[in-house]
């Protein structure tokens, strides 16, 4: 490597380096202590001091998923012996699992919402994108002036309106009403993200396929989406993210069938009080698949962040 | 028949046109790419927002659907100027604003400083501090207030750790004193990332030759910061500054799963008093007044900040 004058010195690095490691460790302390205290028993969740080594236990994971009553030892001891380690670790809190909880479905709920509505952000944000980028449209800047500008609106100030509407249309708490709202929030960004990625394809490679005989419509899905592949993927990264954390909506109009997780997990309360290890539980489950993907996808998710924001 | 004329039109017209209208104009293709996106969002967004305005003249209660509908003026609008409980909540969003803006730039920018030294491992280093904006805020904001718990609570097991004292001695949610602070401390450690990336953006764009002519003129390190560094990261810092203003100011999951609050009202922000009244007082037509007073408030500062940073840009 050639010397420069405005390469760090490696002491710099190194101080640079400790402090900003230094930091990141600090950060992940909370999130750690979320996956820790998943595999706690509820005592040892709130034992002082905290304990930081102890015996792992599927206690509140078996907790998350359960519901279950609590028996007198007569009968506890009438019953044959348990099946799994399920009810193994229930029978020694001289308890017996009900049924199944609510989780699972919210779980699925926030599958649904989060994939419907970011598949439908995709497909409309790229089509609307892709005009923006290639054709003249009358006010085209002021119409995407007022794409983005709706997403200044907080929440709430929509919700009242929408809790109506959605009331009068039969919308509120279906899975439907929820993937339309998440992509109509999400479309703005959607939008502004792809037309970039479009932009940066030359047009010159559709002109070509426009003289080969192609129409409009198969230049755009011969030539231009399989362009802007990447840029497609990591935008439905960000969409599936919000509609993934999004909170105040789903609180707002879902209570039931379309209830999502968040919402969902701050409500699982345990016999005296709040059971820790069962919401670190739904926490961990629910937060993991995001960490991972956020790690895994690091390079485009990064340059998206900077990249949507910069541009605006 | 006139069928007959039209096709023989038809067949005259030259294959190269013929073609065109078959796979569509493009003006035709414009509008229908564009058509739906602008019809979600005047149906979910824009429709929505008139009929608030709308509401917001009205004494219209939500649980209440076959009382009858009055108009009555401005009068909502004058009640919430007026409202010592809305200014309360103002105070509280400003509060929330200012020192989580505060810290968040100090933090952020120090970090992606220190970052574009270029250290081996940073862009992994860099995904691990990034990890907490990527989480659900009602998720983990549920789960500081296990956190912030007295006695069991490993953050204040952590405090008094290092200061002594008893961990069961404050209580980070249930003091009026430290409930603000609880608050700012959980969305600085939420959202400097961001403030970071984007300031990160702001070094990575400038160019080496910069301080290699300034290394020339013998400007010293100090001097460089001051007036390259600095400058040239300014208008990143202060988009970063705008996307989390916008953000901070409509905050609303984070701080209900934190304090729902309280204690009292010290931490009732615009948005839960917002959502108190909406959703549980059931106060549509004043609330909506209070949505729009918001979404003005946020509109115009917003505003006002673009144009700033604009100048900026320009210098």
């Amino acid at each position: 490597m050639s010397y420069s004058i405005t390469e760090p010195s490696s002491r710099q690095k190194w101080v640079a380096g400790t402090l900003v490691i230094t930091y990141a460790i600090i950060t992940m302390i909370p999130l750690l202590w979320i996956m820790m205290t998943s595999f706690k028993t509820p005592p040892d969740s709130i034992s002082y001091p905290p304990k930081v080594f102890y015996e792992p236990s599927l206690e509140g994971y078996v907790n998350l998923f359960t519901t279950r009553t609590r028996v007198s030892p007569e009968k506890l001891a009438s019953l044959p012996p348990p099946e799994n380690f399920a009810e193994e670790i229930v029978r020694n809190r001289d308890m017996v699992i009900a049924g199944p909880s609510k989780f699972g479905g919210r779980f699925l709920n926030s599958v649904i919402i989060g994939f419907g509505s970011t598949f439908l952000s995709i497909f409309l944000g790229t089509l609307a994108a892709y005009a923006f980028s290639r054709f003249k449209i009358p006010f085209a800047d002021d119409l995407l002036f007022f794409i983005l500008s709706t997403r200044m609106m907080p929440p709430i100030a929509v919700a009242i309106p929408i809790f109506l509407m959605y009331r009068q249309l039969g919308l509120s708490d279906t899975h439907l009403g929820m993937i339309l709202l998440y992509t109509a929030v999400n479309i703005s960004l959607a939008v502004w993200l792809l037309k970039g990625f479009i932009d940066e394809i030359p047009r010159e490679y559709e002109e070509a396929a426009l003289i080969d005989g192609y129409t409009r419509f198969q230049a755009f899905y011969k030539v231009v989406l399989p362009q802007a592949a990447t840029g497609i993927a990591s935008t439905a990264i960000f969409c599936l993210i919000f509609a993934w954390n999004e909170y105040a909506f789903a609180v707002l109009l879902t209570s039931g069938t379309a209830q999502t997780a968040p919402p969902f997990i701050p409500t699982i309360i345990g016999v005296g009080g709040l059971d820790w290890p069962a919401i670190a539980a739904g926490a961990t489950l629910f937060l993991l698949p995001v960490m991972i993907f956020t790690v895994m996808l690091r390079k485009h998710l990064l340059r998206g962040i900077t990249f949507g924001a910069v541009r605006k | 028949m006139s069928d007959k004329t039209v096709d023989r039109l038809a067949s005259n017209t030259p294959v190269r046109v013929a073609r065109k209208i078959k796979g569509l104009s493009d003006r035709a293709i414009a509008w229908i790419f564009v058509g739906p996106t602008i019809f979600l969002l005047l149906a979910i967004n824009i429709f929505p927002l008139i009929w608030t305005i709308n509401l917001s003249f009205t004494n219209f209660k939500a649980n209440r659907l076959n009382r009858e509908v009055e108009y009555i003026g401005l009068r909502n609008y004058e009640r919430i100027l007026g409202d010592s409980d809305i200014w309360l909540s103002m105070q509280a969003t400003a509060h929330f604003l200012f020192w989580t803006l505060f810290f968040q730039v100090l933090i952020g920018f120090a970090l992606a400083w220190l970052i574009n030294r270029k250290f081996r491992g940073n862009d992994l280093w860099t995904t691990i501090i990034v990890l907490p904006m990527m989480l659900s805020p009602a998720v983990v904001g549920n789960f500081w207030t296990f956190l912030y718990q007295p006695q069991i609570g490993l953050f204040n097991y952590v405090v008094t750790f290092f200061t002594g004292g008893d961990p069961s001695g404050f209580e980070m949610l249930g003091s009026v004193d430290l409930a603000p602070w609880a608050i700012v401390i959980v969305d600085t450690w939420m959202w400097t990332p961001f403030v970071m990336l984007i300031c990160l953006a702001g070094l990575r764009s400038i160019p080496d030759y910069i301080y290699e002519a300034a290394e020339i003129d013998r400007a010293s390190k100090l001097r460089q910061f001051f007036t390259i560094t600095i400058p040239m990261v300014l208008p990143f810092l202060m988009l970063a500054v705008l996307f989390r203003g916008i953000e901070n100011f409509k905050m609303f999951d984070l701080v209900v799963q934190l304090t729902g609050g309280g204690p009292g009202s010290t931490t009732e922000m615009a948005s839960i008093n917002l959502k108190r009244e909406a959703f549980e007082k059931w106060r549509t037509g004043y609330s909506s007044a209070f949505a729009i007073i918001l979404f003005v408030t946020v509109f115009g500062l917003a505003s006002i900040y673009v144009k700033a940073l604009n100048k900026v840009k320009e210098r």
